[in-house]
């Protein structure tokens, strides 16, 4: 499904990403964890199109096509979701009439007629049941004034409502309580099927336990230095990454 | 800069209006007249050496030959196939500054009165003698003048004590320059009795391609506990220009709302002015300007707190595309005697395009020591995380921008009480913001 070879990124004149490589097959679950600032956003990104960072080398083939040719929005129309850090608020745009707009672009997309208003409001009304977000707040302003909580759980509710074959989770889980986040990895786990994907970037082992992951990654400066399956996690959630920063060093100064 | 051949044809315009007077010339109204254009010719065409022009450059109008009152054929056909023409309400049409009766709907309302200035003077000349020039400044704005001297009609608008309107009352103006450049000179008067209610939309189009100068004056008189609603509807053509000054005059606990929109023009000058002349009065003044191409589109407004707790509220927003340009001034005083004075004001705009400007002047002047006031003015570009994020979700860029303009521009257009006529801006917005 996708397919991160050597992938290498830089902001102004940062090196950001410094060859990823990643293979994701249908229906699979991978975990990227990393210290801060290691490039796991960065990373997101490029994947989902932000023009602020410039692919420096690599590939990425999303189900045969180049993915690095796609605008976002055609990225998002080929199936691939974002789920942002840091939702940004839209003043004015209420999350029903944006996701109307963006369910319907995609339509045209794949040359189909737009949902007309019923059928879009039978589809919110399931969905939003589904990842238990009020109504009242999909009819405010896009994550204007929204907590921290509901601006992650309105992320997900976009993804069910838009339903990506790959969909990326970028620290979903930060700030959430513990009762949201079983809501966010229930979310994901209806959403769970033979063809379709996940990568999720977490800090915390805990989402692992709810959202159980096939493989788990680790990014340090720009790399995957570590690959492993959830066992890595719970590893990584005793020692820390000290001893996997140590390796990574060691063996970057070598090479050199 | 002069105005040489522009002053020459005002001139020549008076003259001819002088001529015309049938032996009507010894009258208080001819002589307002005559002073008018003594001070006109005294002031003369604003330049941009003058403070509040600045940056409105008038320059050229020198260059063009004006036809005045110039015939048309316009006709109620040509009127359908403009936008807001099915506007329901008591309307009042001039085309070219002359009155049409076949355009107009002028109603038959007991206590209301929509009239021309000619029949206005006949039928009520007190009013016209208590209100009719009584507010505007002509003393120090020259076109405020010239329109005083030369402005012949112009629609009278009263309404009796106790009343409340619920359709709106339309003041049509059409510039039909399909063969000709024209100037315009009108100027109305409203006047909302105690304790009534009404919404005025005035409403500005052209027909054709050639130039128009309109040069109005509407003054409003606001009496007592009366809520006047003021809606200002500017769609005319790249080649006109439009210099507008409403001038209100509000009593005790009167209300005033107004929402002043430019859709297109090509040199627009709107000048909103409030005198508060009164205690516990409560205005709302919004604005939106959407100009694109060349076009430039000027605000200026002036509150002026004369007594105490009294509140202004002002809200102004623009989208500035190509190489338009946007002017906001926002004239704050608050009197030594309007203490409890609450005066806010905030002027924001979007740029869309580097080549576009914006300047805008927040200027507030206050000798009384308890008020509450505050102004704000921003000016940026769209936030390039938020069409990013737009993106993401499968929205193309262009309309990614145009919703969030669009919802930019709906904090104005969701303040208009007229059901039917925000629907109408919210098409021609989201068209134009395309
Ligand atoms: N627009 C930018 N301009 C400058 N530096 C940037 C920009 N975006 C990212 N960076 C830098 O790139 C590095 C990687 O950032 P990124 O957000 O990808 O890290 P992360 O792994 O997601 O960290 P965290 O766990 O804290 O979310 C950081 O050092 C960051 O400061
Ligand atoms: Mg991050």
């Amino acid at each position: 499904m996708l397919k991160i070879s050597n992938l290498q990124a830089r902001v102004e004149s940062k090196e950001i990403l410094r060859g990823i490589n990643l293979d994701i097959k249908p229906g699979e679950i991978h975990a990227i964890m990393g210290p801060n600032g290691s490039g796991k956003s960065t990373l997101a990104s490029v994947l989902a199109g932000r023009e602020d960072y410039e692919v420096t080398g690599g590939t990425v083939e999303f189900n045969g096509k180049d993915l690095l040719e796609l605008a976002p929005e055609e990225r998002a129309a080929e199936g691939i979701f974002l789920a942002f850090q840091y939702p940004v608020e839209i003043p004015g745009v209420t999350t029903i009439n944006f996701l109307k707009t963006a369910i319907n672009q995609i339509r045209k997309y794949h040359e189909k007629e737009p949902l007309d208003a019923a059928q879009f409001l039978k589809l919110m009304k399931e969905k939003a049941k589904s990842v238990k977000i009020d109504d009242q707040l999909l009819r405010r302003s896009l994550n204007e004034g929204f907590s921290g909580g509901e601006k992650k759980r309105n992320e997900i509710f976009q993804m069910a409502m838009l339903e990506p074959s790959l969909g990326i989770l970028d620290e979903t889980d930060s700030g959430l309580d513990i009762d949201a986040l079983k809501i966010v990895a229930d979310g994901v786990n209806q959403l769970r099927s033979a063809d379709r994907s996940f990568i999720v970037v977490t800090h915390y082992q805990r989402l692992l336990d709810y959202i159980v992951p096939d493989f788990v990654h680790v990014l340090y400066k720009g790399r995957i230095v570590k690959s492993g399956t959830k066992e890595l996690a719970l590893e990584l959630e005793e020692k820390g990454y000290d001893w996997i920063k140590s390796e990574a060093d060691a063996l970057e100064a070598s090479m050199v | 800069m002069s105005f040489q051949n522009i002053q020459a044809q005002f001139e020549a315009e008076f003259e001819n209006i002088q001529k015309n007077l049938n032996g009507k010339s010894g009258s208080d109204f001819n002589k307002m007249r005559n002073h008018s254009f003594a001070q006109f010719k005294k002031l003369g065409i604003p330049t941009v050496k003058h403070e509040d022009w600045k940056y409105s450059n008038l320059k050229n109008l020198d260059k063009i030959q004006f036809s005045f009152n110039s015939d048309s054929n316009f006709s109620k056909k040509d009127l359908e196939a403009l936008p807001f023409s099915s506007l329901e309400g008591i309307s009042i049409c001039f085309v070219n500054g002359v009155f049409n009766e076949e355009l107009s709907t002028l109603g038959n309302v007991p206590k209301i009165k929509v009239l021309t200035l000619e029949t206005a003077v006949e039928q009520i000349p007190e009013v016209i003698e208590k209100h009719y020039g009584k507010y505007v400044e002509t003393e120090k704005e020259g076109l405020s003048a010239l329109n005083n001297a030369l402005s012949n009609t112009g629609s009278v608008i009263v309404i009796d004590k106790n009343y409340v309107l619920e359709s709106p009352i339309i003041i049509r103006y059409i510039s039909d320059v399909k063969s000709e450049d024209i100037a315009v000179n009108l100027h109305n008067l409203i006047v909302v009795g105690e304790h009534s209610e009404v919404k005025i939309v005035e409403i500005f189009q052209t027909e054709g391609q050639k130039t128009s100068f309109s040069n109005l004056v509407t003054e409003i008189f606001v009496d007592k506990e009366a809520i006047a609603h003021y809606y200002k509807i500017q769609d005319e053509n790249d080649q006109s220009y439009h210099v507008g000054t409403t001038q209100v005059n509000q009593e005790d606990k009167s209300y005033f709302y107004s929402a002043t929109i430019t859709l297109n023009g090509g040199f627009v000058r709107n000048n909103l002015n409030l005198v508060l002349n009164g205690q516990y009065i409560d205005n709302h003044m919004y604005g939106l300007y959407i100009p694109n191409g060349k076009q430039h589109v000027d605000n200026h407004t002036l509150v002026d707190h004369k007594m105490p707790n009294c509140e202004s509220n002002e809200l102004y927003k623009g989208v500035l595309m190509d190489s338009s340009n946007g002017v906001f001034n926002g004239k704050i005083f608050v009197r030594e005697d309007a203490q409890k004075t609450n005066a806010y004001q905030n002027c924001r705009n979007v740029i869309t395009s580097d080549s576009a400007t914006m300047n805008s002047k927040p200027q507030l002047e206050i000798w009384a020591d308890d008020v509450k006031c505050s102004h704000g003015t921003t000016t940026g570009k769209l936030n390039d995380e938020a069409i990013f994020y737009m993106q993401s979700r499968g929205i193309p860029k262009p309309e990614a921008i145009r919703l969030q303009l669009v919802a930019f521009a709906e904090d104005v257009v969701s303040q208009i009480k007229i059901e039917e006529l925000r629907e109408m801006l919210d098409t021609m917005i989201e068209n134009k913001l395309k």
